[in-house]
């Protein structure tokens, strides 16, 4: 497994993290939820849908803003602000003498702007139309960059800020930004990851349940059942991931705690439909991932899987990963979408996230909700259900793939 | 509306805009920059926010009698005296 790597300032490692999930408001406790199978999915109301199912965050966003800043700006930078700060606080960093010109904020997003335009559109009914009622905020809010402006507003951060726009593939989308920045030398200091807002559209669930993707049962934290026979959709949830990036020499020379190196990313286009997954990309897309890394299929340990709970996604990246690790009986694949739903784009921040603490713990979180394993999915090292002792942690990769054919794969190894 | 009410309106409107803010010490020959930390989009709120409760429209020229509770309900009262 040992390969030649890159230099010290060309290795990027993680030194702290910052999340909100459904089911966690911070790295252990989202990471203790997921060993102990509890879910995050609620019932949940929105305009026009009605009763349905989410993964709905519950951080106090006053920890860290005003009551002001909360009404003026949108969920999804409240999610990033408080994920930042106490990613920030985690890692370590002497924040109050660091040059934030030299930092650099890269967040995810599947979509941003529909929660503030659907509000917006629903007031100004209430005025007949009227465009004299339309907010001057609409466009600060909804511009595509709003949440990494807010996190850079609130932090007082003068270096770079925008937001990588890829769908479900977002959150490693925004982490290997932070990595590329970091080797070119534009910052020092990278907080990457991603956030959503999503649960607040009540777009993205009409348009799921059109499209026969949106998940229901009566039992909310069994909706979310990727690999299983009944699964029937996506659940969609909200919540954020950020982390803290530096090059390994500037963290050594700190002393920092480093959770894991980025040893290897990808990204590609299926560049064949608009919804449906391609298995033969996704598995090109590990494929370079592993390649860019120096590792074979058998070097990794877990795979953090993207499935959603769709009847065809799932099997399709299934149909990826056995082609990948045919020849790899260790690797064990896993899912905290059974769990959460879908944080979109924040979903693949959070997956890796709550893997990281393996590389401590020795082990493997399960996929829950898999009462009859749907064969097409019955990858050998797939844990369901109850978390798996391991006799080897030292690698994560991460899937997480995305409308339009977007695909991204980030794999993390100890230090 | 009475001065009073057209007071208390000003008010209710400025605890929503600056809900971080004590409004109890508001002094109304004051203006409101130099008491409570708005900007111009705060100040656009008011505006918005006159409009949409009371209907009434402050055309831009008229946006520097807005700078006190004293100057503002001044100038309202010709406006909303009827509401």
């Amino acid at each position: 497994m040992m390969v030649a790597g890159p230099p010290d300032s060309h290795r990027i490692v993680i030194t702290g993290i910052g999340l909100t999930a459904p089911n966690g408001n911070s790295p252990k406790d989202f990471r203790e939820s997921l060993l102990a199978g509890r879910s995050g999915v609620t019932p949940y109301e929105i305009r026009y849908v009605g009763a349905t199912l989410a993964g709905v965050c519950r951080f106090d966003e006053l920890k860290y803003q005003k009551k002001k800043e909360v009404r003026r700006g949108t969920r999804a930078g409240s999610v990033g602000i408080y994920c930042t700060h106490e990613a920030i606080a985690d890692s370590g960093v002497d924040w109050d003498h660091l040059d934030r010109a030299q930092v650099g904020v890269y967040v995810g997003v599947t979509e941003h702007g529909n929660v503030e335009t659907e509000n917006e559109i629903y007031e100004l009914k209430g005025f007949d139309y009227d465009t004299k009622f339309w907010s001057h905020h609409h466009n600060p809010r909804t511009v595509a960059n709003n949440p990494a402006g807010e996190i850079s507003l609130n932090l007082g951060i003068t270096g770079p800020h925008y937001t990588i726009g890829a769908a479900c593939a977002a959150g490693n989308a925004g982490l290997i930004q932070g990595v590329q920045m970091l080797r070119l030398g534009e910052v020092d200091l990278a907080l990457a990851g991603g956030v959503s807002e999503s649960i607040h559209t009540f777009g993205i669930f009409a348009s799921f349940k059109s499209q026969g993707a949106l998940a229901s049962h009566t039992d909310p934290t069994k909706a979310s059942r990727p690999f299983d026979t009944r699964r029937n959709g996506i659940v969609v949830a909200e919540g954020g991931c950020m982390y803290v990036l530096e090059r390994f020499a500037d963290a050594k020379a700190r002393g920092a705690r480093i959770y894991g190196e980025i040893v290897g990313y990808h990204m590609n286009s299926d560049a064949s439909d608009f919804v449906l997954p391609n298995p033969e990309r996704q598995a090109e897309c590990i494929e370079r991932a592993l390649g860019k890394a120096g590792l074979s299929p058998d070097d990794i340990d877990i795979v953090s899987t993207h499935a959603t709970g769709t009847a065809s996604g799932d099997s399709q990246e299934c149909q990826a990963l056995r082609r990948v690790f045919e020849h790899a009986p260790r690797t064990l694949f896993n899912n905290a979408k059974s769990f959460i739903g879908h944080a979109m784009g924040a979903a693949g921040a959070l997956e890796l996230a709550g893997n990281l603490a393996a590389f401590d713990d020795r082990v493997c979180h399960a996929t829950i909700n898999v009462d009859e394993l749907d064969p097409e999915c019955a990858l050998p090292g797939l844990v369901t259900n109850q978390p798996r002792e391991m006799q080897r942690a030292r690698t994560v990769l991460n899937n997480s793939f995305g409308m339009l054919g977007i695909n991204s794969v980030l794999i993390v190894r100890r230090i | 509306m009475t001065t009073t009410d057209i007071r208390g309106a000003v008010l209710e409107i400025l605890e929503n805009i600056a809900p971080d803010e004590d409004l109890s010490e508001l002094k109304d020959d004051v203006p409101f920059r130099e008491q409570l930390e708005l900007d111009s989009m705060d100040f656009l709120d008011i505006v918005m926010e006159l409009r949409k409760r009371y209907r009434v429209q402050v055309p831009e020229d008229d946006y520097l009698e807005l700078r006190s509770m004293a100057s503002t309900v001044a100038y309202l009262e010709p406006l909303m005296k009827d509401t």
